[in-house]
């Protein structure tokens, strides 16, 4: 087996045993990159020389006996929307073709901190706006499974980097379920923490109030390894959380005796494919045989979720990239300019794909006077009552299992034509970002060559519970097969 | 046809706190360009916002100042449009649940009676950087600049409202200006000063029929750089608009702007070309919950506003009404007077003569009273001099402006320069009259021209005085006596 094959938990072993080198880890890394990107298109960007440099490092404090985190030696994507000082940053967009950071963000800063291997910046969505990494002006991430196929998104482009073994570890953003949601069409875990726990400062935004980094690993423990390094309080993100770090890697308790999962009825009815349901209940059925408890409840606000999270979404981010307008940065109009009206005109319209400019004129139309009231602040009522929803349910549960995805992946360019039914496949996901709850998705199965994945919800800031039954599941899991 | 005038005022202010509202960049003027700037401040991709907590004092100092009710649950909100100078394409103002609410100032009516003009509101926002155009606008510029320095700088908005006794008059607008800026110095929140864009305003203006309740349609008047063009614009709109009245015309509800060079005002845009602002909460800012010890702690540590002050130097010191009104026009004044009071107790006097004569020595010598050296100890030992007697005011006049240049006080300057005080003066006469009595022949010696005896009469006082008294002045004494022996 190659190197990047390894869990980044193994890998640390044998770093911290002398028996391999951080440098033998990111040439293996790489070489894969050199075998598959040209048909998966998973980077954007790939950081070769820096992370050969970073591992340098990492080997030299690990010959000093210098053991800086788990993390040390670990190659880490980072999603393309997530700055990094120097290092192109281009959300996928026309607008920020050619834009480099002056500062890293907070979660990268932390990686780098802990000795990880920045190894590349991955392919997504405009943005982070679409749930197929099709919408990037680099071209579309195809799916590790079936190159025809899309990897989901929009972090699909970390998703896929961690299936192929492109990179051990990678970072995305949640915004409604773009690292749950490709992480189960990659087989893969992806976990998104609650809301304020990774600090958003550098997360190019997109919607302020439903961002959030999450991680991906091939494994359960290691994206605890990773949200050990991502996590934590920021002075420099007046929305982060003030809260103590739990360490995650260290307390998970695969222990499902009493654990009490809630199974909501709204989410097993209606559009939901009957093989990837098969599948899930099969999952539960696994976790309840080995001690935990299920119960029916209901969620009855289900229903209002998407429209609830589109209107807040598109009216978030028709403000937060307004910043984009050809004077400070980024791609500027050049041709047949003659006023400023013209300049920001021209330079949006060439600059942002369709889906971005429908998302910003969707949202500049709730926000404007005499549609707010009707729009905007009724979604932000309807959001209080998902969340109500949520924390009622918790009161009697520890976690909530669903679906992450209602189908499975299907072709490259096969929903362009329907942007409705592509914002419905976020219909598993988004709720959790309107509450702010944390959620992590991983496999549970496979139909025909697709890996099928079920999400486990947790309380806010109890991403150890959510973290534990998924590493009881894995374990279970891998004693079956 | 008689008309009430109805004046409105949005006035911003810059606060003087160290760094920007919403990053830790300096809040500074005339650095070089884009020098204190950062990802926050320029817009960057992913920066985000910290609320600058010295900022929300200022503003509530202000406001308690103002007699502002407090939201203890504040809001900031984006006001969204397009500008170069503006880097996020938005500005983080605060649109519902302003920091501070319903308060007035109490300003000089025009009947000469205390006039209390409502504030509807005072809120925080942030500052947009400033456009350098290559030539007179940016439409006619073949390029433009622009400077982030002053980008993110907090910025008070304070507004009127014209529903709680507006301000009838230009005298009454240009009354409240002064005013409000008044105590934005008091409470040490901006130095106001115009000519650095740290005071700006926007006016409004309509018109009614004497009598009526309803307001008429209203124009608003922007880019007016001083006190005296903001008249000049109002006293201009109120002929345009009444005129249009008396004729039966409607005034249309649009924003003008002022041209200096003209004198008149010209329309910029309409009612109906109003822009969308789409305001909503900034949800990269959480609601700024203010903890009622953290108000009280403002409103006690609250400095002496120009009206408390105005009483206490009337009542404490006994003050004309008129003089005080002169030394509290600047608090920094205000603030001498009262430090000099604590070493003399001629507080007449004192106003006076800071009034009549420290002032313009000020003025004349491009000084203000916190860059001249003078010391208020010294300054009232000045007074009580004068007020003894014991030195002219002419004497006075020629110390002061010594002390308000070295620092010196008037007894070294006095000693130094051998300024001859009056009590020199009396002292002198007493040793010649001692001199002329010890040697009574003395002056008929001197009238018969034997003008060396002066030189006895010279070594005797010399001897009395102990050396100390001017050779010069005291021949000049003696000479003057042997012409007219009476004196």
């Amino acid at each position: 087996m190659e190197l990047c094959n390894y869990s980044a938990l193994e890998l640390g072993k044998k770093l911290r045993e002398k028996e391999i080198s951080a440098k033998e880890i990111v040439t293996s890394v790489l070489n894969r990159i050199g075998e598959k990107e040209h048909i998966y298109n998973a980077f954007i960007t790939v950081t070769d020389e820096l992370a050969l440099k970073q591992a340098e490092l990492a080997d030299e404090n690990l010959s000093k006996g210098e053991d800086i985190s788990p993390l040390t030696g670990i190659p880490v994507a980072i999603k393309d929307n997530i700055c990094t000082k120097g290092i192109l940053t281009t959300c996928g967009s026309k607008i920020l073709d050619s834009y480099k950071p002056p500062y890293n963000a907070t979660a990268v800063q932390n990686l780098i901190n802990d000795g990880a291997l920045i190894i590349g910046k991955t392919n997504l969505d405009e943005f982070g706006m679409g749930s197929s990494t099709e919408k990037s002006c680099f071209g579309p991430t195809h799916n590790p499974h079936n190159p025809d196929y899309v990897p989901g998104g929009s972090s699909g482009g970390s998703a896929t980097a961690v299936s192929l073994c492109e990179s051990v570890l990678a970072i995305g953003t949640d915004t409604g379920g773009s690292v749950r949601m490709p992480a189960a069409y990659c087989g893969v875990v992806g976990a998104k923490p609650t809301y304020g726990r990774v600090s958003r400062y550098g997360v190019v935004s997109y919607a302020s109030s439903l961002d959030q980094i999450g991680g991906f690993g091939r494994t359960v423990e290691d994206t605890a390894l990773l949200l050990d390094s991502i996590c934590g309080y920021d002075e420099n993100d007046s929305t982060s959380a003030n809260i103590p770090n739990p360490n995650f890697s260290q307390s998970l308790k695969p222990d499902l005796k009493n654990l009490k999962i809630g199974l909501p009825k709204e989410y097993f009815v209606e559009g939901i494919d009957e093989r990837i349901k098969e599948k899930i209940l099969k999952a539960v059925e696994l976790l309840e045989e080995n001690g935990a408890e299920l119960h029916e409840i209901s969620l009855p606000h289900t229903k209002y979720a998407i429209s609830t999270y589109y209107l807040i979404a598109m009216a978030e981010a028709s403000s937060n990239l307004a910043r984009y307008d050809g004077v400070r940065f980024g791609y500027r109009a050049k041709e047949n300019v003659s006023d400023l009206n013209t300049l920001y005109e021209k330079t949006r319209t060439e600059g942002f794909g369709r889906e971005v400019i429908r998302r910003i004129m969707l949202g500049s139309y709730v926000l404007s006077a005499g549609y707010y009231d009707a729009y905007y602040l009724k979604a932000q009522q309807v959001r209080a009552l998902i969340r109500q929803d949520l924390e009622n349910a918790f009161e009697k549960i520890d976690c909530i299992i669903t679906p992450v995805t209602p189908t499975l992946p299907y072709k490259i360019g096969e929903k362009n034509e329907d942007p409705l039914q592509m914002y419905l496949e976020d219909i598993f996901t988004v709720s959790l970002n309107l509450a702010g709850l944390p959620g992590i998705s991983l496999n549970c199965g496979y139909v025909n060559e697709f890996p099928v994945g079920f999400q486990i919800i947790g309380k806010a800031f109890e991403e150890r519970t959510i973290l534990s039954t998924a590493l009881s599941y894995e374990q279970l899991n891998s004693n079956n097969r | 046809m008689e008309f009430e005038i109805i004046i409105g005022f949005e006035v911003h202010a810059e606060l003087k706190t160290s760094t920007k509202l919403f990053c830790d960049c300096k809040v500074t003027y005339g650095a070089p360009q884009n020098t204190h700037i950062c990802p926050l401040c320029t817009g960057q991709p992913g920066a985000l916002p910290v609320l600058n907590k010295k900022a929300v004092e200022y503003c509530l100092r202000a406001g308690l100042a103002m007699n502002c009710s407090i939201n203890n649950d504040s809001l900031f909100a984006r006001k969204n449009y397009f500008y170069p100078d503006l880097p996020k394409g938005y500005q983080i103002s605060q649109y519902e649940r302003p920091l501070c609410e319903n308060g007035y100032i109490t300003i000089l009516g025009d009947d000469e009676e205390a006039y209390s003009v409502g504030i509807k509101r005072i809120h925080l926002e942030e500052d947009a950087g400033k456009l350098v155009h290559s030539s007179e606008s940016i439409s006619s510029s073949e390029y433009s600049l622009i400077d982030y320095n002053r980008s993110g700088i907090p910025l008070l908005e304070i507004v009127s409202d014209h529903t709680i006794n507006p301000l009838r008059s230009i005298k009454e607008a240009r009354s409240y200006l002064e005013q409000i800026r008044q105590i934005l110095r008091y409470t040490e929140v901006s130095d106001c000063i115009i000519e650095k864009g740290q005071f700006r305003c926007d006016v409004n203006i309509s018109l009614r029929k004497r009598g009526s309740t309803a307001f008429g349609n209203r124009s608003e008047i922007k880019n007016m750089t001083s006190f005296k063009f903001i008249s000049e614009a109002l006293d201009f709109e109120i002929k345009r608009q009444s005129k249009l009245l008396q004729e039966g015309k409607k005034i249309e509800q649009e924003t003008r702007l002022y041209n200096e060079e003209r004198k008149i005002t010209l329309p910029m845009r309409s009612k109906e070309d109003a822009p969308d602002y789409r305001y909503f909460p900034d949800p990269d800012l959480i609601e700024l919950e203010l903890e009622q010890d953290f108000i009280d702690k403002i409103s006690k540590g609250n400095r002496v506003l120009p009206d408390e002050l105005l009483k206490l130097i009337v009542e404490k010191y006994n003050v004309s009404k008129k003089d005080a009104n002169l030394l509290t026009r600047n608090k920094s004044v205000a603030k001498f007077f009262t430090e000099c009071a604590t070493y003399t107790t001629n507080y007449k006097k004192l106003a006076k003569w800071i009034i009549n004569n420290l002032l313009l020595l000020l003025k004349n010598n491009s000084l203000s009273i916190e860059s001249a050296k003078i010391k208020p100890k010294d300054f009232a030992s000045l007074v009580n001099m004068i007020v003894k007697s014991d030195i002219t005011d002419r004497i006075g006049k020629t110390l002061l402006t010594e002390m308000i240049i070295s620092g010196k006080s008037p007894e070294i300057i006095i000693e130094e320069k051998g300024i001859v005080t009056v009590e020199d003066e009396k002292q002198l006469n007493k040793f010649v009259d001692n001199a002329f009595n010890s040697h009574p022949n003395i002056i008929e010696q001197l009238r018969a021209g034997e003008t060396k005896a002066i030189n006895v009469l010279i070594g005797d006082v010399m001897l009395a005085s102990k050396g100390n008294a001017d050779a010069k002045r005291l021949k000049k004494i003696i000479s003057q006596r042997v012409k007219n022996p009476d004196k």
